[in-house]
């Protein structure tokens, strides 16, 4: 691939705990993700795949290496380089989580337009993209509906929706497709192969779920912190 | 988007009972306050009642509330003619027990003369007392109503006016009789032995005593001089309305208001307690919503926004339904529950200053909300 690209690790080492009882949870991780790549995570508990994550989203500091998002450096000896995190992930990281982590105080127009005005959009324009979003994505009928009342697909994709609300470069996936049964996970991994061709973004999703193991562009599996094995797609 | 207000929508029975639950609290609270003012406001009802200007009781005692005071009835005429002075009036003071059909009522009774002053200003219902015998005009609180008849002494009293929060100090009703009725009642429940001596011209000699000479005064005189000059001349003592209104509300009054009042920041501070326990819970219950706002970018100031405004609504909806129930039952209280607008307007700065104080822990727990709880099962 040609473009530079979007996620970029090197050499990237976390530990927890210390002494006697420290665990390396990354040991000399490289890895990059293009864009409009989709790049799955997997491998046995405790195997780093949930660090790394928590890596490229800034929520966990790591030890030792270097961390570049959107082709801008992020971490590098031994600090952050960005001064507002938050502020980085609103923009450029889009998040899609196991259990979906809806509010469950907000319909699924304003669940997508919450993370709009966040990033500053006013409400009235941010429910009118959110309602084209979700039409989009197949779930504009279920605009109105509060998360207690969609399916676990229907909430997954305006989990889905959420996390493409600003547009950003960047999507994490934390077993997006765990509480779903095989069709539904199928459309779901369909749906991030789409956004990531469509909008050029680069997909990370952490996942034990064998049947979606087949749909990655690259599945890199992890154990004991270090990527054991690099399988491409044919 | 206000999400501390969808939040209550969502949840909103589980809010309402909450409400409920902080709204009886700040309602007892309340109540106290009220409670507390109300010793003040019965203990000065009479008193602002007369409008008198001047007390003239007997010499070295602080009568006729704070303590015993006897004194000729002819003194008013020797006060009516102090320069200064428009007009004089003896009245009398005692607690009594009157018997209506089916129960006894305990009262403050007190004796003025038609026409002069010392009549009750706030009659609600019916007249003052004229010039028969007999008559009584007693406080709504006594529950007795226009025509109604009472035994006192050995006499029947007929009713024929109401007034409105007029009570004594203790919190027993007032009822007004004439002057003559009230020297008699007087001399009918003094103890045998001393009712014998007085009829038979020994002991304390006449019945024609009173309790208290009360003065206005004509405009431009000074209450202090003239409250001088008779202390000086008439072997008496004499308070100024504001010296008596003091000396009820300090040697009356006070213990039970301050006892109140400490029972009152008491109940405050384990109201402030109960509320920041349910506003650290509600806090708390919304830990993985909170984690996944941190995730998605929301700033600390729309999470520390979120925990803040339901700690006011909280309080507020609370104080409102205190507020609500305690005007709804107050008149049932046997004692005054005086609640002004600035008592409530104190009481709500209170809550709303405890509610924003103690939402300070809930937002600190908050903000210290891991963003990767977010993440996983």
């Amino acid at each position: 691939m040609a473009e530079a690209p979007l996620i970029r690790l090197e050499g990237m080492c976390k530990r927890f705990g210390s002494g006697e009882t420290a665990v390396r949870a990354l040991d000399g991780v490289t890895l990059s993700v293009f864009p409009g790549e989709v790049v799955g995570l997997r491998g046995p508990s405790g195997s780093g795949k949930s660090t790394l994550l928590n890596v490229v989203a800034c929520i966990t500091p790591p030890d030792e290496g270097t961390l570049s998002l959107d082709d801008g450096p992020v971490w590098a000896d031994g600090r952050y380089l960005v001064a507002d995190l938050r502020a980085l992930r609103r923009k450029r990281i889009g998040f899609i989580f196991q259990f979906h982590n809806l509010l469950p105080f907000l319909d699924a127009t304003d669940t997508v337009a919450l993370a709009m005005t966040l990033a500053g959009a006013d409400l009235a324009s941010a429910r009118a993209r959110a309602r084209g979003l979700l039409d989009v994505l197949g779930v504009g009928r279920r605009a109105a509906a509060m998360p207690a009342r969609l399916s676990g697909g229907e909430a997954q994709r305006v989990a889905i929706a959420r996390a493409l609300a600003n547009d950003p470069t960047i999507i994490l996936a934390d077993e997006p497709t765990a509480a779903l049964d095989s069709e539904r996970a199928r459309s779901v991994m369909d749906l991030l192969r789409r956004v990531a061709r469509e909008r050029r973004a680069a997909v990370l999703v952490v996942t034990h779920d064998e049947k979606i193991f087949g749909l990655f562009d690259r599945l890199v599996a992890l154990r004991d912190g270090r990527i054991e094995a690099v399988a491409t797609a044919a | 988007m206000n999400l501390a207000l969808r939040d209550i929508r969502h949840r909103l029975s589980r809010f309402l009972i909450t409400c409920l639950g902080v709204g009886l609290l700040l309602g007892v609270a309340l109540a106290m306050v009220g409670i507390s003012q109300g010793v003040v406001a019965e203990a000065l009802a009479l008193t602002r009642s007369l409008r008198a200007e001047l007390w003239l009781v007997e010499a070295g005692t602080r009568g006729p509330f704070a303590e015993a005071s006897r004194i000729p009835g002819d003194v008013r005429e020797m006060v009516a003619r102090v320069p200064g002075v428009s007009a004089a009036a003896p009245i009398t003071l005692r607690t009594a027990e009157m018997a209506a059909p089916g129960r006894i009522i305990r009262a403050q009774v007190m004796g003025y003369e038609p026409g002069r002053p010392g009549w009750p200003s706030n009659i609600s219902a019916g007249r003052g007392l004229g010039g028969a015998r007999h008559e009584l005009v007693a406080d709504e609180r006594a529950g007795l109503g226009l025509g109604a008849t009472v035994l006192m002494g050995q006499d029947r009293y007929r009713v024929v006016g109401l007034t409105r929060g007029l009570v004594a100090s203790g919190g027993d009703p007032l009822v007004f009789i004439h002057l003559r009725d009230s020297q008699e009642l007087q001399f009918k429940l003094s103890p045998p032995a001393a009712r014998r001596a007085a009829a038979s011209g020994a002991g304390q000699g006449s019945t024609d005593t009173v309790n208290a000479v009360i003065a206005r005064l004509h405009p431009g005189a000074d209450a202090r001089e003239v409250a001088e000059k008779i202390r000086r001349g008439k072997h008496l003592s004499a308070l100024t309305d504001a010296e008596q209104s003091e000396l009820l509300t300090r040697s009356v009054a006070n213990r039970a208001r301050v006892q109140l009042g400490m029972f009152t920041v008491v109940l405050l501070f384990v109201t402030g307690v109960i509320i920041a326990l349910i506003i650290y819970t509600m806090t708390m219950d919304k830990l993985r919503e909170i984690a996944t706002l941190k995730l998605i970018g929301a700033p600390d100031r729309t999470i520390a926004g979120l925990v803040l405004q339901q700690a006011l609504l909280l309080g507020l909806a609370g104080f409102a339904a205190g507020l609500a129930l305690i005007f709804a039952v107050r008149d049932r209280f046997p004692r005054t529950v005086a609640l002004g607008p600035e008592e409530i307007g104190v009481m709500l700065a209170v809550v709303v200053t405890i509610c924003a104080l103690e939402s300070l822990v809930s937002i600190r727990a908050a903000l210290k909300i891991d963003a990767q709880a977010a993440l996983g099962g």
